[in-house]
């Protein structure tokens, strides 16, 4: 590897990317190092045209890019996981590689390029400020206007001699296919539902298998979504921390801080049993828990955890405090779960909406019988 | 394993067998095999299964489609109950 204080480092034996330059050369090729910008490390060269340079991206990820998708997956700073959009280059990329649209989440990005290694393709990545393709496209980002801006902002029509999008299927709730051929000279046509199938799908002509077109969601993918979803509940945990310890001081001497502290750590932990039942064991045993609606099989986990936990405590429980735990945490598991709706690929709104309505007066009711036994427990 | 299936008889999803041409576009984009092609006609063969992501109806030509798009997520739902307002999915971007 040739290292040179004034070039960005060369990634070696990515087949994606040119042979490390000359150290002059590649001096003289940093002409888009210019004051006040800083150049991604995933840009390894830079593809030259009429139309404009082009930044050709690795396909091999870097630590920092697999340390990067864990912080998302952990939930840090993912309002600025994004990318610039625009025309991107992978291989040696010409006027007959194909167009492969994608959205601005570096994660989704990321993700694309490792899986186009060893392939020659545009990418023309849409400004969905920072989310990712179906989310994007449920929320209007990812849309036919902002293709259509895409394809014209780039000039892909001086670029490439064919006149093909290959759109990612999730990518459809926002986009019309049947509108950008008017909108911009190109036709649409939607690629598989992961990215892993594009190489697949690209080598048997632009055609996708019924498999690539579904959506599944098995047990690792339930799971890696899990701590984002605990990370996201944050800021209400801590509320409910101070409120358990205040409310755990209250009983016969009026208010005592011993009791605030022995009392109020109990009713934590089962709130907390609660969260991790509703938010981590509910989505892991998704399809072996019984009932359609979230909420239902929350209630359901929880009261298990929470007997289990009565049973194991039941030396230092009397039934009242038993009844507050079992309450509490069938009620805290339930509202978890029922938030993990979110975080699935077969939910509807419309059931959702359904579910809550019956789920939110029962959990409700649930912490209220909870609360009411753990107060009178003091006494 | 058999697919993770939700709440069922609740989806929106209409289709207007008169207006449809066959030409399968609702097929491709559908991410549960919602529909099915026969006699150059749309059918619904798995409605329990729809989401409502509304990817189908609006990437049919002839607008044979019809169901109430949105996201099915409790938390963009309670915001919009709250605000009064569409359910959105304002997250952070995590969802």
């Amino acid at each position: 590897m040739t290292t040179n204080s004034c070039c960005p480092p060369q990634l070696e034996e990515d087949p994606g990317c040119p042979p490390a330059p000359e150290p002059a050369a590649c001096c003289a090729d940093l002409g888009d190092d210019r004051p006040g910008y800083k150049l991604w490390p995933f840009v390894c060269a830079w593809l030259d045209n009429p139309a404009g340079r082009v930044p050709q991206v690795a396909t091999r990820l870097t630590v920092a890019d697999i340390t990067g998708r864990w912080q998302m997956r952990w939930g840090f700073g993912r309002t600025r996981y994004s990318i610039a959009p625009g025309l991107y280059a992978i291989g040696r990329a010409s006027s007959g590689s194909p167009v492969l649209v994608t959205a601005n989440y570096k994660m989704t990005f990321d993700i694309l390029r490792r899986d186009m290694h060893d392939h020659d393709a545009w990418l023309l990545v849409l400004d969905t400020r920072g989310i990712n393709v179906w989310c994007a496209a449920g929320k209007g980002t990812f849309s036919t206007e902002e293709l259509v801006r895409q394809v014209q902002r780039t000039r892909l029509q001086e670029r490439v001699d064919h006149r093909t999008l290959i759109v990612p299927q999730l990518g459809a709730p926002g986009v019309a296919a049947h509108k950008v051929p008017k909108a911009c000279g190109f036709k649409v046509v939607y690629g598989p539902v992961r990215s892993s199938d594009l190489p697949r799908f690209l080598e048997s002509g632009q055609k996708a298998t019924p498999d690539m077109r579904r959506v599944n969601f098995g047990f690792i993918d339930r799971l890696v979504l899990t701590p984002v979803e605990l990370v996201s509940m944050r800021s209400q945990i801590l509320w409910s921390i101070l409120a358990l310890f205040i409310l755990g001081g209250i009983g016969p001497e009026i208010f005592s801080l011993s009791a605030a502290w022995h009392r109020g750590s109990a009713a934590l932990a089962s709130g907390l049993l609660g969260v991790v039942t509703g938010a981590v064991v509910v989505p892991a045993l998704l399809p072996w828990l019984p009932a359609r609606s979230f909420a239902i099989k929350g209630a359901i986990a929880g009261l298990a955890s929470g007997f289990l936990a009565a049973m194991l405590f039941s030396t230092a429980l009397d039934w009242i405090n038993s009844l507050a735990l079992l309450m509490a945490v069938a009620a805290v598991s339930s509202w978890c779960a029922m938030h993990f709706t979110g975080s699935t690929t077969f939910t509807s709104p419309s059931g959702v909406e359904k579910e809550m309505r019956q789920a939110i007066p029962a959990q409700a009711a649930a912490l209220l019988v909870s609360g009411l036994s753990w107060l009178a427990g003091a006494f | 394993m058999s697919p993770l299936r939700y709440i069922e008889n609740v989806v929106t999803l209409q289709l207007d067998a008169e207006k449809c041409i066959g030409c399968g576009m609702c097929s491709v984009v559908c991410p549960h095999g919602v529909f099915a092609i026969e006699d150059r006609k749309a059918r619904i063969v798995e409605r329990d299964a729809c989401i409502e992501c509304g990817a189908c109806a609006g990437n049919c030509p002839v607008e044979a489609l019809t169901v109430k798009a949105g996201v099915g997520c409790a938390s963009a739902i309670i915001h919009g109950w709250l605000t009064g307002g569409e359910p959105n999915c304002d997250c952070g971007g995590s969802c």
